[in-house]
């Protein structure tokens, strides 16, 4: 038995993985309608295995529904290729069980658990019956290193609900790892976290991108600017601008959407 | 001492205690009569050790539970009621149907007539309800209140089912007067004690299954679905599958628990497996405590033993008392007995830091700090599923 | 023909006591979450009263016509007093609320068990509510036709209230996003309130007009609280135009089982109907739609 390493060398890369044959999420024409309001309107996306995507735009742009499109939460229309297979219309298990994990704006972790526990549920989806119905011995290699990568190994016990706010942010990115997903989907992961969280959860995100397909809902431009390798400006339900940070910030259309909103600079 | 009880001995040696409680000292100590009335108890107990796992560790509110039971105490008194009447009456027809019906033992009446099918139909008929019933609602994701208002329905239309084919059902009569079971004679002490030993053991056996399913990985994921659905499905698991099978367990162990309450009290008719049975199988399962496991077990017993003293002597009474029981538990302490100490130490430290004037910024305590361990979740959430 | 036309308004006629029934559990359960096991006995409460009402004016069109309002408060105060003492703090545990309100059910029906006694008490009805209309052939009772009229009256009635009014307005609000109608301003606290009264009282009007049908006794509600919860179910939380297709649907639908087959196995029958439909709309006929994870 190899020791998993769920953390790759390297670093994630603007156009992802140069070697091989990287994997991709590649969404089309992807509409999302709720009562003849369209929340996500036609959107084209590519996402490639190594690249550590950010996805901003103004509040009410359709962020949060593409990712729930995505996930199988809200129905849409168009396509969301995986790699080859399509994922649009599965259901929400059958998507997570192809690779695809996220995470939500409100950490929801399993409060009435320890995070060994959150941990080892999410590691387990493709667990037989008979293992599921024994006690759980010891720790999987896995759930270990998540927990290592993640710090939490002295509050492996401890329940989640007592956890402060940025440590449920970060078992949930433990729980995406472990749960082996080849396409990240996060959603604020920073949200409310301190300055030092936020740097440690940035370099995380750079260390687990480099290997992974990775999109991140984020406001804040200051960590966009650090961590991202390439951005996709979202407004309106329609994808106004994308390339790296610099190419965005420099781009007309951009700007005009942010015009006094002070979202680009700034918060 | 509490991680002596924690331990796989402990554990061992906690059954070892209820086993001889139940099958040495219990019936050493009471009269027959006695004895039988503690195997009835038992067997509601046994139908709460289900309500424990899929109401408080599923988050189910299960308000039909009479229906399973009822389906495996009609099954096996329809067993019982043919056997006599081969056996005493000679004709294979039981009495009750020359007196309203045809005198002719309908079609579906025939399989019974069988031990093994009997014994099968008891675990699986139930079994097969709960899943049809629980595929249909959970893999819909029809609502959490949907699926109580649908549960307790169906012990409604049950009931009235039932009430309604006096010919083949014995109507709100229901079905009683055995006089053999599986041969042996119902009148003998010793026969009455050999059952009260079965039900004895099959709780014993019940509660085992319990702990083992509790403290099982398919355990910490039904808590895990009872506060989160939704984030189960999102690490790609169904959690329609989960709640079935906790579910269709339920039913069985009711199912099983109705097969044994036929012989040692009697008589099975409507009035025990309606809406009221159904949801009164609750109140002890509230009172000691739902997401516990012995919780359950010790409360249906209490309210079981509460009920026979007080109901008779003080019908109005105990109507009362039973409806100021479901205010006051469900309302004011909806983690039954089991959460008291965590209750009284809450209190006890509110009170302490009244007590001393610390300042703002002193280090506040969550609330479920109290102590818990990695492996029990006997939290009942704020927030019951919706 | 004549009999079918007479099974149809016995349907209709069985369909708006469900609806008078289920408007209230219907908008309490949609506002708040509150499953109220308690509002048959609400019924009941407004069945006796009815019949107390008869017992101090003789002429039974007056006390048809007194009880009415006074039913509905009766109701309503009920609802008021359930919600202040138990229920505000619950609202946060909505299936637990299910269990509390069987306790004060069970309580109510004990209550009214020791103070009119276990006998049915029967309630007359007015002289111009007896006999039948002919409808294309078929003999209508008259109070039937009563009642059918009652209960579309009084959902004309919440509807101009929630259509109409502020309190109207609040409502709505609330049950569509809860914290934000808080922090616009509007005391989801008030609202809460009189919601309750409106839905219980709903509830009392019901038990005044059940009395024209049948005999009154403790555990009147027993009869219809299954079937006005299946009505919500059936017609999606929180909806008025559903809870109506609902209850009359199941009214119909109800009487033409019993009628071809019996009446327990119609019970069974409508039962698989709805699990059957809720496979198809496991929200009900008409839902909300919002954001919102659960």
């Amino acid at each position: 038995m190899t020791t998993p390493t769920l953390l790759p060398d390297g670093e994630p890369r603007a156009g992802g993985l140069r070697h091989g044959r990287p994997k991709y999420l590649e969404v089309r024409g992807l509409t999302v309608a709720f009562d003849g309001f369209v929340a996500v309107d036609n959107v084209n996306l590519d996402v490639v295995q190594g690249d550590l995507r950010f996805l901003i735009g103004p509040n009410g742009a359709g962020k949060t529904t593409i990712i729930d499109a995505i996930t199988g939460l809200v129905p849409a229309t168009g396509s969301v290729n995986h790699t080859g297979t399509e994922i649009l219309g599965r259901k929400v298990h059958k998507i997570a069980r192809l690779g695809v994990g996220r995470t939500f704006q409100t950490a929801s972790v399993f409060e009435n658990l320890s995070v060994l526990q959150n941990l080892d549920i999410a590691a387990g989806p493709g667990r037989k019956a008979r293992e599921l119905l024994r006690r759980r011995k010891g720790v999987d290699a896995a759930v270990q290193e998540a927990l290592e990568i993640i710090g939490l190994e002295r509050a492996a016990d401890k329940q989640a609900g007592t956890l402060a706010h940025g440590q449920k942010q970060w078992l949930e990115i433990g729980m995406l790892l472990v749960q082996n997903s080849e396409v990240l989907l996060l959603d604020e992961p920073i949200a409310g976290m301190s300055q030092d969280e936020r740097d440690e959860t940035g370099q995380l995100l750079r260390r687990i991108a480099a290997s992974r397909i990775t999109l991140v809902i984020e406001h804040d431009m200051d960590f966009v600017r650090e961590f991202a390798t390439s951005v996709t400006v979202l407004a309106a339900g329609k994808v106004l601008s994308e390339g790296s940070v610099a190419q965005v910030q420099a781009d007309k259309k951009v700007q005009d959407v942010y015009l006094g909103t002070a979202g680009m600079e700034g918060h | 001492m509490s991680t002596f009880l924690r331990s796989r001995w402990g554990v061992l040696a906690g059954f070892a205690v209820g086993a001889v409680l139940l099958l040495v000292a219990a019936p050493a100590a009471l009269s027959v009569f006695n004895l039988a009335l503690l195997g009835k108890f038992i067997c509601f107990a046994i139908v709460a050790v289900g309500i424990g796992l899929a109401w408080g560790r599923g988050g189910m509110l299960t308000l039909g539970q009479g229906v399973f039971f009822g389906l495996g105490a009609y099954i096996m008194a329809m067993h019982l009621k043919l056997a006599d009447a081969s056996l005493f009456g000679g004709s294979g027809v039981p009495d009750f149907m020359s007196l309203y019906g045809s005198g002719e033992v309908p079609g579906w009446w025939e399989p019974f007539r069988s031990p093994v099918v009997t014994l099968l139909a008891v675990v699986l008929v139930p079994g097969l309800v709960a899943l049809v019933l629980g595929l249909a609602v959970f893999k819909r994701r029809v609502k959490g209140a949907y699926f109580a208002i649908l549960s307790q329905a169906l012990a409604a239309a049950f009931a009235v089912f039932l009430i309604g084919q006096q010919a083949t059902t014995g109507g709100s009569n229901g079905l009683s007067g055995f006089r053999s079971f599986f041969g042996f004679d119902l009148k003998d002490p010793s026969n009455k004690l050999m059952l009260y030993s079965i039900a004895a053991v099959v709780l014993l056996l019940a509660l085992a299954a319990a702990r083992q399913l509790m403290h099982s990985r398919f355990g910490e994921l039904l808590v895990a679905v009872r506060d989160q659905e939704e984030r189960v499905r999102f690490l790609g698991y169904d959690p329609a599958t989960i709640k079935t099978v906790t579910y269709v367990i339920a039913a069985v162990m009711a199912g099983i628990a109705g097969a044994l309450f036929v012989p040692i009290v009697g008589i099975i008719s409507p009035a025990d497996v309606g809406v009221i049975p159904s949801i009164a199988f609750l109140i002890g399962v509230a009172i000691g405590g739902r997401a516990t496991l012995l919780g359950p077990v010790l409360g249906a017993l209490s309210v079981a033993i509460a009920q026979t003293s007080l109901a008779s002597t003080f019908p109005s009474f105990w109507v009362y008392f039973q409806g100021l029981l479901f205010v006051l538990v469900i309302g004011f302490m909806p983690g039954g007995l089991a959460s008291l100490p965590r209750l009284v130490s809450r209190l006890k430290q509110r009170n302490t830091e009244k007590r001393s004037t610390a300042p703002a910024s002193a280090p506040q305590v969550p609330a479920s700090a109290a102590p818990t361990t990695a492996t029990t979740a006997t939290t009942v959430p704020e927030e019951a599923s919706r | 023909m004549e009999l079918l036309i007479g099974q149809m308004f016995a349907g209709l006629s069985l369909g708006s006591v469900l609806l008078l029934a289920a408007l209230g559990l219907s908008l309490t359960f949609g506002q708040m979450g509150v499953i109220n096991m308690a509002h048959g006995e609400f019924m009941m409460a407004g069945a006796y009263t009815a019949f107390v009402v008869q017992r101090s004016i003789s002429d039974a069109g007056i006390s048809l016509l007194v009880s009415i309002p006074v039913g509905f408060l009766v109701g309503g105060l009920l609802g008021l007093a359930l919600e202040a003492v138990l229920l505000r703090r619950m609202y946060h545990r909505p299936l637990d609320t299910l269990l509390v309100t069987f306790g004060v059910a069970l309580i109510l029906q004990q209550a009214a068990r020791d103070i009119f006694g276990a006998p049915s008490v029967d309630v007359r009805a007015p002289a111009w509510l007896q006999g039948n209309v002919e409808l294309l052939g078929a003999p209508i009772p008259l109070t039937r036709l009563f009642i059918l009229l009652l209960s579309l009256v009084c959902l004309a009635g919440l509807v101009a209230v929630l259509k109409g009014t502020p309190l109207g307005r609040r409502i709505r609000a609330v049950v569509l996003n809860r914290d934000l109608a808080e922090t616009s301003g509007i005391s989801t606290r008030r609202t809460d309130q009189l919601t309750f009264f409106i839905g219980s009282g709903l509830a009392g009007v019901a038990g005044v007009a059940v009395t024209l049908i049948g005999s009154t006794g403790p555990y009147l509600g027993t009869n219809y609280i299954v079937d006005a919860f299946l009505v919500v179910v059936a017609g999606g939380v929180g909806q008025i135009k559903g809870a109506v297709i609902a209850a009359f649907a199941l009214g119909v639908l109800q009487s033409v089982f019993e009628f071809s087959t019996t009446a327990s196995i119609g019970k069974v029958l409508i039962l698989v109907l709805i699990v059957v439909f809720l496979q198809l709309r496991p929200q009900g006929i008409f839902s909300l739609k919002t954001r919102s994870l659960a």
